[in-house]
């Protein structure tokens, strides 16, 4: 578009445009980032040979930033509010021709299913078996964990909304209890894997039951004040756990007692195939699926059951609750203990998947990202949590995958650099535009005569 | 109750569920409930009433454990008539309550307040209206009869194999949410979010959800707050089918003169804290005391003060 | 003895740097119930702002005395800084006002990730480290054995002193403090009755992240090192510090900063280093729970 139409676009939108005005915005703007800018961006700080601090000046870098600013506020004034106009009445418009699509939930499950189970030899058929171990296990096997955490931190978030930030915790006590117990005493992992699961339940009653009377953001942190308290233990208490070394030689699962490798007694020498990779990693993606699975059905079941719906009642008003005689305590406890359980199952995956831990893998950030994926998804909403694990873990692992941009940006450009940094902004522009997630209808759990989403706004979000 | 009640303002003298004794509960400086004794007789509706600020709600929440009184006696009587000498006797022992025959002595200030509705079976409604307002109208008075129904899905364990006790169980709670439902003409809405409902039936929902848990005492905090007068004559109907229907006993907080009056047995009147009048409405009706409360001036002002607004 | 003195002095520096940090946390608590978890990143920020100022002002001005240096580091970091709190509030908080509670959290976290990784893309990875700035102290003797009060450390007790008090002089006497006070209270009134609520908010974050930024700079000058993920630590601990002396209490954050800093100093001196931020997250989790409103924050009565 020309300036010449802008200008005659934008004069019929608002008569009351004035250029100046928008420049004199746009300038304000451009200031500002001149002032973040400095001297944070202008000067890079270097150690140069004598150890000495030095700093190299990065103006063009700044100029570069400013001129964004600028020219991007100004473009947005133009131009800005009819392209969101235009988005938005885009947007309703698919909404509307997607909502019939509703009365086809149990298609799209079955749909969505198979593709899942198609989906490593889909990987295989289109990026060839070398290509596909990437596609399998970073995109595959990742997301996939990402999603039975968000699905079991769902149920104490989502579901009894008890804020807790230290969920992080409870998968580090199912990765290291495998990790020890196959280790030390030779368990195998399909042993492993209900016991991490008990651990963790345990450890959730345990930090549980003092905390769970506090309320809301004093619950977040002291959950968060535990997780980071086990994850210093881990690192310190060298003896055990060889310190933020890690435990490494974590037997692999086998297949029923088949270790996938190329020996005589190996999976693919058992059932005459040729060896390779490519078999474990579609018996972990395999896996991984069925425990996803697994939380998301105890959970649906769950919500159907009166345990379940008390923990919906809580979130919703935890005074009521207890003026109808509900044991808040205990309710919370159980939402508490499940939740944790599914996250030490999924721990024990982690810990057989790469056969080695460190408390690196259990640092806050991770608690952070799954309780992000909870609330982006939708609190409560088991798609929406999906949906969720996909866009922010699939979105950042695709990052690392603009390696072309190399040659638009120079060889020094490396995109991954900004995954986290992406990442971040991602969080608050989703949540500045959607507070309450993907998915805030909630579904009843029980219906009399006909079945209606309940819309989001009624749905409160806990204050425990 | 008669004319002993009429002439010198003491309780009726039936036999009470509920007896309060020198209660007092003190927030910092203010003394909130100042040494309060009354009682609430089985299968009648008591009313508790007074200006803003006398500390009718911090009694109820004494009553329902929300609050820890700073001193004072709470004791619940179900089931039938309880001896003063086994009342003593449980308030001497550490206990907390009493099974007697069907019913039992329950010593409320000792109780939290989860275990006094489950319990001693003290209901409550809140002056703010407390809906599940997320969930469905009918998801609520399943909610309520949680304690129940949890323990027929075997918590959690048959229900989660979906065992066919607990089906049962399930419907049969249905069913008695969809009695309560029908009486206050909700059936129709009964897949609606409660905080959809216009004020009215909300009210009205939050005293069925209370009903819904089985209690022998009903605790209402304002019931009445923002109706307009045809809701507040269906409310009258509905407190006192609870009363003739279920052999609940209510107490009430209430400002709305036209329900209190109509509907009550008997009043006890709060200010400051203190308990200034207790007897039958028509009692309290002419009790100078509460006129003056009333209108907040002396006594002997009252009918200077009368005679100003008609003249 | 001596040994025990000279720990005291210093955990009183350290604590002082807390008792800086957590007013920022106590404050926005107080005024809009929000956990600000982007402010430990922020008092990160302040650091490599103030390393960066510091290197450019003596390598321009040579000649110029090493105090005179300081102060202008101080006020140019505390305005800058200052300003990214202010960005930071009007982009991430402010269009959330009222909405869902748990949303500015999430964008409090997303923040704090986006400003670690901020930092460490434009600065790197790397630890950052400068010579001393400020070096000596007197040696005082003391029964048998010598204690050392470093100028470093008179510099930040005196630092930490006179802007507390600068600081609660404009919380208490100006018509800014009555309006924070004022929405404290009750925001919708206030803003019926004329105040700025969005205006008070942001001045809120302003002189939180003031307060971060002269944390900020007497950390560089005790340290001389900083990383760019030297927020989150030092960011819990000063909360633990809010929490613990009460939270939306000014002198309660200034008291907790103390105790954390002593704490922390007498465990390393007497236990065991490893574990001695185990000892500031256990203080926290066991404040949360036994006294959830600190030593001197009001008790928070559930009204019913
Ligand atoms: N949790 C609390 N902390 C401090 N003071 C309280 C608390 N609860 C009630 N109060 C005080 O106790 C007094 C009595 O309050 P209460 O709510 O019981 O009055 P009320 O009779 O129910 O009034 P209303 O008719 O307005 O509902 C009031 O002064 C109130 O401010
Ligand atoms: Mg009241």
């Amino acid at each position: 578009m020309s300036e010449g139409e802008a200008k005659t676009v934008a004069s019929d939108e608002r008569a009351s445009f004035s250029w100046i005005s928008a420049l004199r915005d746009a300038g304000f703007l451009a200031l500002f980032t001149l002032g973040l800018s400095f001297p944070i961006l202008a000067f890079r700080t270097r150690q140069d040979l004598w150890h000495g601090l030095v700093l190299d000046p990065r103006w063009d870098l700044v100029a570069t930033v400013v001129a964004i600013a600028f020219f991007g506020r100004l473009s947005w004034l133009v131009v800005g509010g009819r392209v969101s106009r235009n988005v938005q009445s885009f947007a309703t418009q698919v909404g509307e021709v997607l909502a019939p699509l509703q009365n086809y939930k149990g298609t799209f499950r079955l749909v969505g299913l198979i593709w899942l189970i198609a989906y490593p030899f889909l990987a295989v058929l289109i990026a060839g078996p070398g290509g596909a171990l990437k596609w399998i296990d970073n995109f595959g096997i990742q997301i996939l964990i990402y999603v039975m955490l968000g699905w079991g931190l769902n149920i104490v978030v989502g579901l009894a909304g008890l804020l807790d930030l230290g969920y992080v915790a409870f998968y580090a006590v199912g990765a290291y209890s495998t990790a020890l117990l196959s280790t030390y005493f030779g368990l195998s992992f399909w042993i492993c894997l209900p016991l991490a699961g008990i651990f963790a339940a345990f450890w959730g009653i345990l930090l549980g039951f003092p905390v769970l009377r506090l309320r809301g953001d004093y619950l977040a942190i002291v959950t968060l004040a535990f997780g980071e308290i086990i994850r210093l233990v881990l690192i310190n208490w060298v003896e055990l756990t060889n310190g933020a070394a890690g435990i490494s030689g974590i037997p692999r699962p086998t297949f029923f007692g088949l270790p996938f490798n190329a020996s005589d007694e190996g999976f693919a020498a058992f059932f005459g195939l040729e060896f390779t990779p490519l078999h474990r990693l579609f018996f972990l993606f395999y896996l991984i699926l069925a425990l996803a699975l697994l939380t998301n059905w105890v959970t649906i079941r769950l919500r159907r059951l009166p345990i379940g719906r008390a923990w919906e009642a809580l979130r919703e008003d935890d005074i009521a609750c207890r003026s109808l005689g509900i044991d808040t305590v205990t309710t919370k406890l159980t939402a508490f203990s499940i939740g944790a359980m599914f996250g030490g199952i999924a721990g024990a995956f982690f810990a057989a998947r790469l056969g080695f831990i460190s408390p690196k893998s259990f640092e806050f950030m991770e608690s952070a990202v799954i309780l992000s994926i909870v609330v982006l998804g939708g609190m409560g909403s088991q798609v929406g949590v999906a949906i969720a694990a996909v866009a922010m873990i699939g979105g950042t692992e695709l990052l690392r995958e603009l390696g072309w941009l190399k040659s638009i940006f120079g060889a020094g450009f490396d995109p991954t650099q900004y995954r986290m940094l992406l990442f971040g902004m991602a969080m608050v522009g989703m949540m500045v535009w959607r507070p309450r997630g993907l998915i805030s209808k909630r579904e009843p759990s029980l219906v009399l005569h006909e079945k209606r989403a309940i819309g989001g706004d009624l749905v409160k979000e806990g204050q425990g | 109750m008669g004319q002993a009640a009429m002439n010198t303002g003491v309780g009726p003298a039936l036999e009470p569920i509920l007896r309060v004794e020198h209660l007092t509960m003190r927030f910092g400086g203010l003394l909130a409930v100042n040494d309060l004794s009354f009682d609430v007789a089985r299968g009648q509706i008591t009313a508790l009433i007074g200006p803003n600020g006398a500390g009718k709600t911090t009694v109820f929440n004494c009553i329902t454990g929300f609050y820890k009184p700073t001193s004072g006696r709470v004791a619940l009587m179900s089931g039938g008539p309880q001896s003063d000498p086994a009342i003593a006797a449980l308030t001497d022992s550490p206990g907390r309550s009493q099974r007697v025959g069907r019913g039992g002595v329950y010593l409320l200030e000792r109780m939290a307040d989860s275990e006094i509705a489950a319990q001693a079976k003290v209901a409550r409604t809140f002056q703010n209206i407390r809906l599940f307002t997320g969930m469905t109208v009918l998801e609520n008075l399943i909610v309520a009869q949680h304690n129940w129904l949890n323990h027929a899905s075997g918590y959690s364990v048959l229900g989660l194999v979906g065992a066919k006790s607990f089906r049962e169980a399930e419907a049969k709670a249905v069913e008695i949410a969809v009695a309560w439902l029908d009486c206050i003409g909700l059936k129709g809405r009964a897949d609606d979010p409660a905080g959809a409902l216009p004020y009215g039936d909300q009210r009205r929902l939050e005293i069925v959800r209370a009903m819904c848990t089985g209690p022998v005492l009903l605790c209402l905090d304002e019931p009445a707050a923002g109706l307009n007068p045809r809701e507040s004559a269906e409310l009258n109907e509905l407190l006192l089918s609870i009363r003739d229907g279920n052999g609940t006993s209510l107490l009430l907080i209430e400002h709305d003169m036209s329900v209190v009056m109509e509907i009550s047995d008997h009043i006890v009147v709060l200010e400051y804290g203190k308990k200034i009048s207790d007897g039958t409405p028509d009692y309290i009706k002419n009790d100078p005391k509460v006129i003056a409360a009333y209108l907040g001036v002396e006594d002997e002002e009252v009918d200077e003060a009368e005679a100003e607004i008609e003249g | 003895m001596d040994y025990f003195l000279q720990q005291l002095i210093n955990g009183l520096t350290l604590g002082s740097v807390y008792g800086l940090i957590a007013i920022g946390y106590t404050m926005v608590y107080g005024i809009i119930g929000m956990i600000n978890f982007a402010h430990g990143d922020v008092f990160m920020l302040s650091v490599f702002i103030a390393l960066i100022l510091f290197l450019l002002i003596t390598s321009l001005f040579g000649g110029l005395a090493i105090a005179v240096a300081l102060v202008l580091v101080l006020i140019i970091a505390m305005a800058l800084t200052a300003l990214w709190s202010w960005a930071i509030e009007r982009v991430a908080y402010r269009p959330l006002r009222g909405s869902f509670r748990l949303a500015p959290l999430i964008s409090a976290i997303g923040m704090s990730i986006f400003l670690i990784n901020f930092v460490q893309l434009v600065q790197g990875p790397r630890n950052k480290s400068i010579p001393p700035i400020i070096e000596g102290g007197f040696e005082i003797q003391i029964g048998s054995g010598d204690i050392t009060l470093s100028y470093k450390q008179i510099l930040i007790i005196l630092t930490t002193a006179v802007l507390l008090a600068a600081f609660w002089f404009i919380v208490q006497k100006t018509s800014l403090g009555r309006a924070q006070r004022a929405c404290e209270q009750d925001r919708k009134m206030a803003s019926l009755l004329g105040i700025d609520v969005d205006r008070t908010i942001s001045l809120t974050f302003v002189m939180g992240a003031a307060l971060a930024a002269v944390a900020g700079v007497l950390f560089m000058v005790q340290y001389g090192v900083v990383n760019f993920s030297d927020g989150f630590v030092p960011g819990i601990k000063a909360f633990t510090a809010a929490v613990l002396g009460g939270i939306g209490s000014l002198p309660g954050a200034v008291i907790g900063g103390l105790l954390i800093g002593l704490i922390e100093v007498f465990w390393s001196a007497y236990f065991s280093i490893d574990y001695k931020d185990v000892a500031a997250f256990s203080i926290l989790a066991i404040t949360l729970i036994f006294m959830p409103s600190g030593i001197l924050g009001k008790p928070d009565v559930e009204k019913v």
